[in-house]
């Protein structure tokens, strides 16, 4: 190991530069020297010749590289902010140069499926809960990195780019791998929460985005405070249910990865999430939106994967299984409204 | 029987999967000379070694109060009071003569202290300190082993050669009968699995073995297979009830037990032992931690551990590792084991005991069937002269992250690349010390022990009817809980035997699919015709119980005659998923 000991200059590894992960780099590199990893090898010139990314300035701290062994060699903590498409490829392509000292905080809020050998999603008649990874499941699964953690919260990438104040959380197990998040990451603007409970952190990011959607189509569809007021609560409600099937705690639902991250999506037209939704009660078909964004909205993908989980756990999520038949099967959006609210919730709250 | 103690020898010469094969094999002591035991030279040098366990212990209770004087006083003062509860409600005759006079005397000096408002606050300080100290060392002094070199090389020669004896009286017809080796221990006993790498890797660094636990017997029974494979001893904490009974006390005494006192769940008692285990660890002495805790009283394999021990492991490769051992000397391997067993002496009142928890959570006296050495003696001599087999499997060596390690010892990722179990321990360039983060290593050496022992558990003929059969009863009843099944009449229960033989035959074929993927593994015998196996598992399963948990009736078809029993011996075959299928 050549690493240094103070951690005033440990340089910290950056994996992907989506505009979240763009985002981390930023705020990384205000206080230690940053190495990011960047498929497209245009962006990697013009990080270290230029110093800008897609032309905005960034600062002389990052460094980019195509080069995972480099990184790996270089960084004991890397941030993997790597859409969970290309999740689990990314992982691989790292793993021969990751090592037990290394701590991997990842941002990605999406799910990976974990099917036996040579099936697809659509072979399964149904998955159960050791079919679906989260992210840091996926590193445990794929490397012999063991503290492991993730970054979750309102954190929409636009305004942490403007340095606007916002708060995260840092989920790990691992007490040190909090700490090394919130002295990495803390500042003025930006808050750093603590949480032991990773797989409900995930989880609360990761669920929270088919509401997210939903939301969008009620905005789409012209519909006002009122019937968001309710989507916002029953989703809360759906979500906890999921989550708590999929092994996350109560706590972290309700707290700023949850709660906080599901009020910001479901009003920010800078969400893709939420702008997915929005451009389909517009009329537009899902085909031509996920071929005009220039990045992935992961509540679709999540959509299909929990309605094929609800299934084989015999529970009911009604806003997902609706989703779903709009997103997939052509249900019109008012149909679905006109299901929902039809259906028979008798209880308000009945989790607490 | 012994016609088919020769089937199954015969049979295990055919060429098979190479762990589920046992060959019959003499292994040679990896130490000869005794004073290089490990555990030997641990018991020449115990009066130093308990006071180091005692300091070292009282260092550790210091740190967890925080130096708080008023947070020590109240670990002291509730110690004493659960001490006296022990002793009024619950002693046992092992307990030392002078237990209430040492208990009084620390009263004294407490009730002193707290009364005495003139000595300033350092000195007061001082007295607790000193109270804790004499507690520690008596606990130390308590839990450590009383290894003699002597008793335990007597021990070894009764358990081979005497029960050796027992063995061929019963088996080998005519005269010769008392003076025959046709059969010995090891026919009885399977070892199969990595004992080679075991017995490598015992040179070079420390082995933790950790075992399933489902008998008493469990303790000797592996003691002797250490012997066998020509390993020193190892220490191990035995339950503190066992050495009430005088033999088990010589037994354990000789094989290296230290004692382990379930009553006592003290602050201070908890962290010696945890201590005086690290410690030994350190010492390079190899040890032996049943880590369910306790016999499991369901029959199922072990899945929640009790981890107090287990983190001794993983502390003291830490404080290894900061001393600066970074070779193969100072690693400590973990190797699961898992005995297997067609009957288990104490069933019946493990799984009413299991019950009585599960049905109602309430307080439960630790009782011992093993009460009186006629008891016992008379088991082992049905044991050891009607035959009933037992395999006894060793798994792969793991370090205490659950990684594989290849025959040096280094530690593998799944991709076989060698990786530095050190690097876990460090943070910002460092081996350091965390406790959280060492507690949660804990719960996953955990988990990975778990998953070894599924994986290497050797299914049997018994497990294999007692699983089908329960099931079976389960689907017609699918109305009723656990318990009000297990309340059923026992006459209304037959299984037709044509319908039972089918669904034998679909548990099995799913098992040999998970062996087939690595998941499990099976006893020879069950790779013969279906009728064989089923013959051979009613015969086999539970076999020596008063009430038989299944037996053929005489019109052939299948029945129970205690439904609890029935559960326990089922409950082997947890955790597979097998029940799916019904």
């Amino acid at each position: 190991m050549t690493l240094k000991n103070s951690s005033e200059e440990k340089t910290i590894g950056v994996v992907g530069l989506g505009s979240f992960g763009t985002a981390i780099a930023r705020m990384l590199a205000e206080k230690n020297p940053v190495v990011a990893y960047a498929r497209r090898a245009e962006l990697v010139d013009e990080i270290n010749q230029n110093h800008s990314i897609d032309g905005q300035p960034v600062s002389k701290n990052i460094i980019a590289t195509q080069d995972p062994e480099m990184l790996c060699k270089s960084c004991e903590i890397l941030f993997f902010m790597v859409p969970s498409s290309a999740f689990q490829e990314v992982v691989r392509a790292f793993s021969p140069y990751l090592y037990p000292y290394h701590i991997i905080i990842h941002g990605t809020k999406g799910l990976c499926l974990n099917l036996p050998n040579g099936k697809s999603l659509s072979d399964m008649k149904v998955i159960s809960r050791e079919n679906i990874l989260t992210m840091s499941e996926v590193i445990l699964k794929e490397t012999v990195v063991v503290r492991v953690g993730c970054l979750a919260g309102p954190n929409l990438a636009k305004e942490l780019s403007k340095g606007q104040p916002a708060a995260t959380v840092v989920a790990s197990k691992y007490n040190e791998v909090i700490h090394q998040g919130q002295n990495l990451l803390r500042s003025d603007k930006f808050q750093v929460y603590g949480n032991s409970d990773i797989i409900g952190v995930e989880l609360s990011g990761v669920l929270k985005n088919i509401i997210a959607i939903a939301s969008g189509a009620l905005a789409g569809l012209g519909l006002g405070e009122n019937a968001k007021g309710l989507l916002i609560s029953r989703g809360m409600v759906e979500l906890i249910y999921l989550g708590n099937a999929l092994g996350g705690s109560l706590k972290s639902f309700v707290g700023l990865a949850g709660i906080g991250d599901l009020v910001t999506t479901c009003n920010s037209t800078l969400s893709r999430n939420y702008t997915v939704g929005y451009r389909l009660a517009q009329g537009e078909s899902l085909e031509t939106i996920q071929n005009t964004m220039s990045e992935v909205a992961e509540g679709i993908n999540t959509v299909r994967l929990m309605k094929t989980f609800v299934e084989g756990t015999g529970m009911r999520a009604p806003i997902t299984e609706n989703l779903y038949k709009v997103l997939f099967e052509d249900l019109l959006i008012e149909d679905a409204l006109q299901y929902l609210m039809k259906y028979p919730f008798s209880v308000d709250v009945d989790f607490l | 029987m012994s016609n088919l103690i020769f089937v199954i020898f015969v049979f295990n010469l055919k060429p098979e999967a190479l762990t589920d094969d046992y060959i019959k094999h003499k292994y040679d002591p990896i130490l000869p000379q005794k004073d290089e035991w490990p555990v030997v030279k641990l018991s020449k040098s115990r009066k130093e070694f308990v006071k180091s366990v005692a300091e070292a212990s009282k260092k550790r209770i210091l740190g967890l109060t925080g130096g708080n004087v008023a947070v020590l006083k109240e670990e002291l003062e509730t110690t004493l009071y659960r001490e006296k509860l022990r002793i009024k409600q619950n002693p046992w005759a092992v307990d030392p003569d002078d237990d209430y006079e040492f208990w009084n005397n620390v009263k004294g000096s407490l009730l002193q202290l707290s009364a005495d408002i003139s000595t300033p606050k350092i000195e007061k300080k001082k007295k607790y300190i000193a109270i804790l100290d004499e507690i520690t060392m008596r606990y130390a002094e308590e839990i450590a082993s009383n290894f003699k070199h002597t008793h335990y090389k007597f021990t070894r020669s009764i358990i081979t050669s005497g029960f050796a004896r027992l063995l061929n009286a019963a088996r080998v017809k005519g005269v010769k009968r008392l003076f025959s080796n046709q059969y010995s221990l090891q026919d009885k006993i399977q070892i199969i699995g990595e004992t080679e790498q075991l017995r490598d890797l015992a040179s070079k660094g420390t082995i933790i073995m950790v075992p399933t636990h489902f008998s008493n017997l469990d303790s000797i029974l592996i003691g002797w297979i250490i012997s066998v494979l020509g390993l020193p001893p190892f220490i191990y904490g035995a339950g503190l009830n066992l050495f009430n009974i005088d033999i088990f006390a010589y037994f354990m005494n000789s094989l290296g037990a230290y004692k382990v006192d379930r009553r006592k769940k003290n602050l201070p008692y908890l962290e010696t032992l945890k201590t005086y285990s690290s410690e030994a660890i350190q010492f390079g002495v190899h040890s032996l931690f049943f880590p369910g805790g306790t016999r499991s009283r369901s029959g199922k394999i072990e899945s929640k551990l009790k981890l107090g021990l287990l983190s001794t492991a993983i502390e003291a490769q830490r404080a290894n590792y900061q001393k600066g051992i970074n070779d193969i000397s100072g690693k400590v391997f973990i190797v699961p084991v898992t005995i297997n067993y067609h009957f288990v002496l104490e069933a019946p009142s493990l799984i009413k005991e299991y019950l009585s928890i599960t049905g109602q959570e309430r307080y439960y006296a630790e009782s011992d069937e093993f009460s009186t050495s006629y008891k016992i003696s008379k088991f082992l001599f049905k044991f050891f002269t009607k035959g009933s087999d037992i395999s006894v499997s060793v798994g792969k060596a793991m370090d205490v992250l659950g990684h594989y390690v290849d025959k040096d010892g280094n530690s593998m990722d799944k991709n076989g690349r060698i990786i530095e179990t050190r690097d876990y321990f460090i943070s910002n360039g460092e081996v350091n010390l965390d406790t959280q983060r060492e507690e949660e290593y804990t719960n996953r050496l955990g988990n990975r022990i778990v998953e070894e022992f599924h994986i290497i558990n050797r299914v049997f003929s018994s497990h294999l009817v007692a699983f089908t059969a329960f099931q079976m009863i389960k689907k017609q009843n699918k109305k009723l809980d656990l318990f009000n099944l297990l309340r059923l009449p026992e006459e209304d229960i037959v299984l037709v035997y044509e319908e039972f033989k089918k669904e034998v035959q679909r548990v099995l074929d799913q098992i040999f699919e998970l062996k087939a993927n690595n998941k499990i593994h099976v006893a020879p015998h069950l790779r013969r015709g279906i009728d064989e196996i089923i013959s051979h598992g009613l015969d086999n399963v539970g076999m020596y119980h008063a009430k038989r948990p299944l037996v053929k009736n005489s019109e052939g078809n299948i029945i129970t005659e205690d439904m609890s029993l029935l559960y326990f011996y089922h409950n082997r075959l947890d955790g597979y998923d097998l029940e799916k299928l019904f």
